[in-house]
C-alpha cells in the first residue's frame, strides 16, 4: 500500500478539528456512569453542566474547551506500506498548520524561550509526532491528541529508589492528584507510567493517560495496579474542578516497562474531562475516520 | 446558598454581601485577560486602556475570527469559542489587579491562592469558579467582542466582552476569607491514609 500524502495531510487537518468538537464514546459513557454514582449535590451539577456542555459543543459544531492545547499525532505503520517518512512528518505538519489558519483555531503554541506565537499551532518539534510500527498488513493509523495545558502541567516524574517499592509508587500517585486539585479539571484519567528510563516512563505515563476508558493495562500487574488506583484517588473527595465529590477520576491507567536493578521510576500524566482524542485509519479500502 | 445577578460595574457593598456557595450571573460586561497581558501590564509597564474599576475580569485566551470592524463587531473580532483556564499560575496579579486598577470579581478555575485571599478580604473581592472545560457553553453566554486593549498579545490580549446571562458562576472565594477549596483540601487530606490503607500502603 502507497500512501496518499494529500490524504494524510487532509486527514491531520480534519482529525486536529473533529478532536476538538466531538468527545469519544467511551468518554461520554464515562460521563454518564459517574454521573449515576455521584453523591455531592454541587458535583452533580457540575458534571450536568458538563454534559450539557458536550451536547452543546455538538449542536453548535463549536470546541467543547477553548484551550486548542498542545497538537499530538500518533502513528502506527504496519507492514507493507511504502512512505516517505519525512515528507509523512511534513504533511502532518500542514494539515496542523491548515486546521488552525483555516478553521480558524486558536494556536497555543509558543516559543519556549522568546514566547513568541506563530498563529500556526506549530513550532520547533511541535506538533509532537511519535512514530510506531505494528504487525498488521497494509495498515496505518493516525491518533490526534490535543493536548490542554492544564491538565499536562499536571505531570510528575519521581525517580524512585527501589527500596520504597510499589508503595512509594503508589503514594506518589495519590500526593500528586492531591496536589493538583481542581487545576487540571477533574474528573481525569490519571495516567501513570511506572519503570523504564526516566524518558520512557514519561512517555507511559502519557500513553496511559491518553488510553480510551474501559481499555486495561496488557500487563497483568500493570491491570492490577490500575483497579487499586482507581479505587483510592476516587475516596479523597477532591470532586468535578476540585470543588469536593466522589467522581475525581474516571480511572487511572497504567502502562509498565521494565527498568534497572536500582531504579524504580514512576510519572503521572493527567488528562482531563475534555479527554479529546481522534484516530484515523488508513487501508487498502480507503480512509476511515472514527475515535 | 443564595443565587444573584449582578450588573456590572459593581460596588464594593454588592461584593461584601456575597459568600462561599453562593451563585452570581454576571449582566453587561466582562473583560478578558490571561497570563501574558497581566506580564505586560504589571512587569511591563503598559496601561491598559479600559476603566477596569468595579468591573470582573475571566482568565481566559479566547478563539476568535478576524473580521472586518462592522457595528456588531466594533473591534473587528468575532468569537468562535470562549473558555477559562487555570487560575493559579496568575496568582499574584491578583492584588495589583484590584489595587491598582479597582477589580472586584475574578472569574476562572480551580481556585486562587493566600495572597489572593488576602487581597480579596482588603479591598473587597471574590474568586468565581467557572466550570473549565465547558467553552461550547459558555461562548453562548458571550454577545460579543467589543473592544480590545494589548492586541499585539493576540490571543492573550485584553478583550472586552458584552454578556448576557453569564453564569451560574459559584463563589469559590469570598470577601471575608471564606474558600470552598479548604473544605475540599482538608478532606481530602483527612482521607488520605484511608485512601493508602485501602492499597496496603501504611502512611
Ligand atoms: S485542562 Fe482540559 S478541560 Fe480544562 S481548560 Fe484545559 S483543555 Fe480545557
Amino acid at each position: 500500500m502507497k500512501l496518499d500524502l494529500a490524504a494524510v495531510e487532509e486527514t491531520a487537518k480534519h482529525l486536529y478539528i473533529q478532536a476538538l468538537k466531538i468527545l469519544p464514546p467511551d468518554i461520554k459513557d464515562g460521563f454518564k456512569r459517574l454521573d449515576a454514582t455521584e453523591t455531592d449535590p454541587t458535583a452533580k451539577s457540575i458534571l450536568a453542566t458538563m454534559i450539557k456542555n458536550i451536547d452543546v459543543a455538538e449542536d453548535t459544531t463549536n470546541l467543547l474547551c477553548q484551550d486548542t492545547g498542545i497538537p499530538i499525532y500518533n502513528i502506527l505503520i504496519g507492514r507493507g506500506v511504502e512512505v516517505d517518512g519525512h515528507a509523512l512528518k511534513e504533511a502532518i505538519r500542514k494539515g496542523c498548520e491548515r486546521a488552525t489558519t483555516e478553521h480558524p483555531l486558536r494556536s497555543s503554541v509558543v516559543h519556549p524561550i522568546t514566547r513568541v506565537n506563530e498563529q500556526t499551532s506549530c513550532g520547533i518539534k511541535v506538533p509532537v509526532i511519535t512514530i510506531d510500527f505494528s504487525d498488521k498488513d497494509e495498515f496505518f493509523e493516525m491518533e490526534m491528541i490535543p493536548k490542554g495545558s492544564g491538565s499536562e502541567n499536571g505531570s510528575f516524574l519521581k525517580m524512585c529508589i527501589p527500596a520504597e517499592g510499589v508503595a512509594g509508587i503508589k503514594t506518589f500517585v495519590v500526593d500528586k492528584v492531591m496536589e493538583v486539585g481542581g487545576r487540571v479539571c477533574p474528573p481525569t484519567i490519571v495516567g501513570v507510567g511506572v519503570g523504564g528510563t526516566s524518558d520512557l516512563c514519561t512517555k507511559l505515563a502519557k500513553k496511559a493517560g491518553a488510553r480510551p476508558l474501559g481499555s486495561v493495562c496488557e500487563d497483568p500487574e500493570g491491570a492490577k495496579l490500575e483497579k487499586e488506583l482507581s479505587a483510592a484517588v476516587n475516596m479523597l473527595g477532591i470532586g468535578p474542578q476540585g470543588l469536593g465529590g466522589d467522581s475525581t477520576a474516571f480511572a487511572v491507567h497504567v502502562e509498565t516497562a521494565a527498568t534497572h536493578i536500582t531504579m524504580n521510576p514512576v510519572a503521572v500524566n493527567i488528562m482531563c474531562h475534555s479527554a479529546r482524542r481522534a484516530r484515523a485509519t488508513f487501508t487498502p479500502k480507503g480512509v476511515e475516520i472514527g475515535f | 446558598m443564595t443565587e444573584h445577578t449582578i450588573h456590572m460595574p459593581c460596588t464594593e457593598e454588592q461584593i461584601r454581601e456575597l459568600k462561599a456557595g453562593d451563585t452570581v450571573i454576571l449582566e453587561d460586561w466582562l473583560y478578558g485577560i490571561r497570563d501574558a497581558t497581566q506580564i505586560h501590564m504589571f512587569d511591563k509597564g503598559r496601561k491598559a486602556k479600559f476603566d477596569l474599576n468595579g468591573h470582573a475580569v475571566i482568565h481566559t485566551a479566547p478563539n476568535v475570527k478576524k473580521v472586518p470592524k462592522s457595528n456588531f463587531c466594533p473591534a473587528g473580532y468575532e468569537s468562535v469559542c470562549i473558555g477559562t483556564t487555570t487560575s493559579q499560575r496568575m496568582e499574584r496579579f491578583t492584588r495589583p489587579l484590584m489595587q491598582e486598577y479597582g477589580v472586584r470579581m475574578v472569574i476562572g478555575k480551580g481556585g486562587l491562592g493566600e495572597d489572593s485571599r488576602a487581597a480579596f478580604k482588603e479591598f473587597g473581592g471574590v474568586y468565581l469558579a467557572i466550570i473549565g472545560g465547558t467553552a461550547a457553553l459558555e461562548t453562548t453566554w458571550i454577545e460579543r467582542i467589543t473592544d480590545v486593549d494589548l492586541e499585539d498579545l493576540n490571543p492573550e490580549c485584553l478583550w472586552e466582552f458584552k454578556i448576557n446571562h453569564f453564569g451560574p458562576l459559584l463563589v469559590a472565594m469570598d470577601a471575608h476569607g471564606g474558600s470552598l477549596y479548604d473544605g475540599v483540601k482538608k478532606t481530602a487530606e483527612d482521607r488520605r491514609a484511608e485512601a493508602l490503607a485501602s492499597m496496603g500502603v501504611s502512611s
